[in-house]
């Protein structure tokens, strides 16, 4: 009996020890890792009137000019200062893509950027809601409370979204961006919030005229939709029936 | 019939020296955590292509295992076979273990670790992984009220129930598991609804065959005896999983092999992949397979306790690969942004994207399974749940007629 109660003891000493072990395994990676947000909120004041969207002519596109990239990096602040990431490891909101046609020859270029999509997978598999879309149709990414699981990219068809992979330093004001967190084109909500276009689409010199249209797509009268409506235009993916806000011409 | 005492390990050396080995591992690991989350990510093999690397193979094959572990304890509950009964805290014990070293690895993987209060707080209900959140956590939830019915005496008229509740909700929980790649319609390797129940044959087979490991280490070290009954009952059980997640990784290809969009990932993966291509077919297929198959059935090796544990560490080590194949293999096949055109461009569009695990994720993951063995060995010292004996006669009175 005594010999049962002595084991008994011994049994729940370490209990006790065991739980005082957990309670600090618990709280210590909180402590440690914490490091305090950066205070901002996004201005939310979109309305579901307007839906922002951008017509990209590929016949318009010179496959040697990346002008548009250039402007993205410039406005938002990405491209120089992320040292000590690899080439893959790097952002990369707007890129040109070249494509050839292995049947007959024919090559276009054309940026690509986040889609801005109506039905956007990357809010869909969100888990805390981060990824998120305005009324007028811009997909952001609330850097306040997303976790960096990276879901969305693996949901994204377009590869649009970039994980930021080190600690960065001169960042544009306009763009805070931070280590831990996914990002992608914002559609320089900055811009468009303040009545201006994208940067992308300013900076676009194209062939013989622009090959890059901003406006409203809700709004008969705007030129991207009276050009749309001209001349039609094709969305990537579109057998996705994700119904995206920027679209092309010439693919 | 002599019935099962249930009684803990003793605060033997071997105890100590497994809590100093699994100790240790785990501390190696949040040594690499550390390094990872100091620096950022790209002191990870992992990129803006390859977003979920190593970390998620590790982590997702102990919580599809978690879900497996359950099985025994199933058994004996919710299809009436009392011989398992005896087992059914140790399985349930090494579900919730399994599940716990799963998810650290995966809160620790996340750019924003010290953020995983944000993940409690915000849910959206469309998200897969909010949905996941909920099931892990309900999953332990409802395995501690499922172990309290095995150990309470006062409790045991609600074992059936819990036991079923707890049945149901790993079928669940790992077809949650498996939808999170099921439901990715951008990707060429992901995208199929047969990801879900595939999930779930891979939880019986991975689970058990940690669950075989944990029963013949526990009774070796502890000098318990274990009789060949329950051991025959179980490698048979195995090897039948085993079979079926054959099964479901053939007709997984064998269904995208017939339709012409899908010939490119497939080459891919079956054929000109490499390392994707050596580890579907050397790993997942003859090693995790086809070997642990003969070893568990042949004539020569099905008796021998040490082949069954070989075959139990091979269906892991193919476990490992097939996740490797999926997670890794289905992110390195390019994106089909343009069908039928050569794309290519400043963001690795067109071409097949690189991964090489770097050591720290790769400890990280292996302090999950430290933290999962950690726990038991706890467990099992503080609760009394490892029965004394597994000897044929204690199991099964019938043992001998049941054989024949």
């Amino acid at each position: 009996m005594s010999i049962n109660n002595q084991a008994d003891q011994s049994r729940r000493k370490f209990l006790g020890n065991s739980a005082a072990v957990v309670a600090g395994v618990t709280i210590a990676p909180g402590i440690l890792l914490h490091t305090p947000a950066q205070a901002r909120s996004l201005d939310q004041a979109a309305s579901s009137k307007q839906r922002w969207g951008i017509l990209i002519d590929t016949n318009q596109c010179d496959s040697g000019c990346d002008k548009c990239v250039t402007a993205c990096q410039t406005e938002n602040g990405w491209g120089k200062n992320e040292t000590k990431s690899n080439s893959e490891q790097q952002a990369q909101w707007i890129r040109k893509v070249e494509l050839k046609d292995p049947n007959t020859g024919h090559q276009q270029s054309l940026p690509v950027m986040c889609q801005h999509c109506e039905n956007p997978p990357c809010v869909d598999v969100c888990p805390t809601g981060a990824s998120m879309k305005r009324d007028d149709g811009i997909v952001l990414v609330d850097k306040h409370i997303c976790i960096g699981c990276r879901y969305c990219m693996m949901a994204c068809p377009y590869k649009a979204r970039s994980f930021i992979h080190e600690e960065l330093k001169g960042q544009a004001t306009v763009a805070p961006r931070g280590k831990g967190t996914v990002e992608s084109c914002t559609m320089c909500v900055q811009r468009v919030d303040a009545g201006g276009s994208p940067a992308c689409v300013e900076a676009c010199p194209g062939k013989n005229g622009k090959a890059m249209v901003f406006g409203d797509l809700n709004d008969a009268n705007s030129e991207i939709a009276k050009r749309l409506k001209q001349y039609g235009g094709k969305q990537i993916r579109a057998d996705l029936g994700l119904n995206p806000s920027v679209r092309y011409q010439g693919i | 019939m002599k019935k099962p005492i249930l009684r803990e390990v003793n605060e033997s050396m071997g105890f100590y020296a497994l809590l100093g080995v699994f100790g240790a591992l785990i501390l190696v690991a949040l040594g690499a955590v550390y390094f990872m989350e100091h620096n950022g990510h790209h002191v990870t093999g992992m990129n803006n292509q390859i977003v979920w690397g190593m970390p998620h193979v590790f982590a997702l094959f102990l919580i599809v295992a978690a879900s497996g572990a359950l099985n025994v304890a199933s058994i004996a509950s919710v299809f009436g076979r009392y011989q398992y009964k005896p087992l059914a805290p140790l399985s349930t014990v090494l579900a919730a273990a399994l599940l716990l070293g799963g998810l650290m690895v995966l809160v620790l993987d996340l750019g924003r670790p010290d953020r995983l209060i944000v993940a409690m707080t915000y849910y959206n209900f469309k998200s897969i992984f909010a949905w996941n959140i909920i099931l892990y956590n309900g999953f332990l939830a409802i395995l501690v009220v499922y172990l309290w019915t095995q150990l309470d005496p006062t409790m045991v008229k609600y074992g059936k129930i819990a036991g079923f509740a707890a049945f149901i909700w790993r079928l669940v929980l790992t077809t949650g598991t498996g939808s999170i790649f099921g439901f990715l319609v951008a990707r060429q390797g992901y995208d199929a609804a047969i990801m879900a129940p595939m999930f779930i044959i891979m939880s019986f087979a991975f689970g058990l065959a940690v669950f075989m490991l944990v029963m013949f280490a526990a009774y070796k070290w502890t000098n318990r005896p274990l009789g060949d009954g329950i051991v025959r009952r179980l490698k048979n059980l195995l090897g039948v999983f085993v079979g079926a997640v054959l099964y479901f990784s053939l007709v997984f290809h064998l269904t995208n092999l017939y339709a012409t969009e899908h010939h490119g990932v497939e080459a891919f993966i079956l054929r000109d992949g490499g390392i994707f291509t050596n580890l579907y077919w050397w790993g997942h297929f003859v090693i995790g397979g086809l070997l642990p198959l003969f070893l568990l059935y042949c004539r020569k090796t099905r008796d021998s306790r040490t082949l069954i544990g070989l075959a139990s560490l091979l269906i892991i080590l193919g476990g490992i690969a097939q996740l490797y194949v999926i997670i890794v293999g289905g992110q390195a096949y390019p994106l089909d942004m343009f069908p039928g055109m050569e794309v290519s461009s400043s963001f690795a569009d067109g071409v097949v994207n690189n991964y090489s695990p770097s050591l720290a994720e790769t400890l990280l993951g292996l302090g999950g399974f430290a933290v999962a063995m950690l726990l038991v060995t706890v467990v099992a010292r503080a609760l009394r749940m490892l029965p004394e004996s597994l000897a044929d006669d204690v199991v099964d009175p019938h043992h001998s007629k049941a054989d024949a």
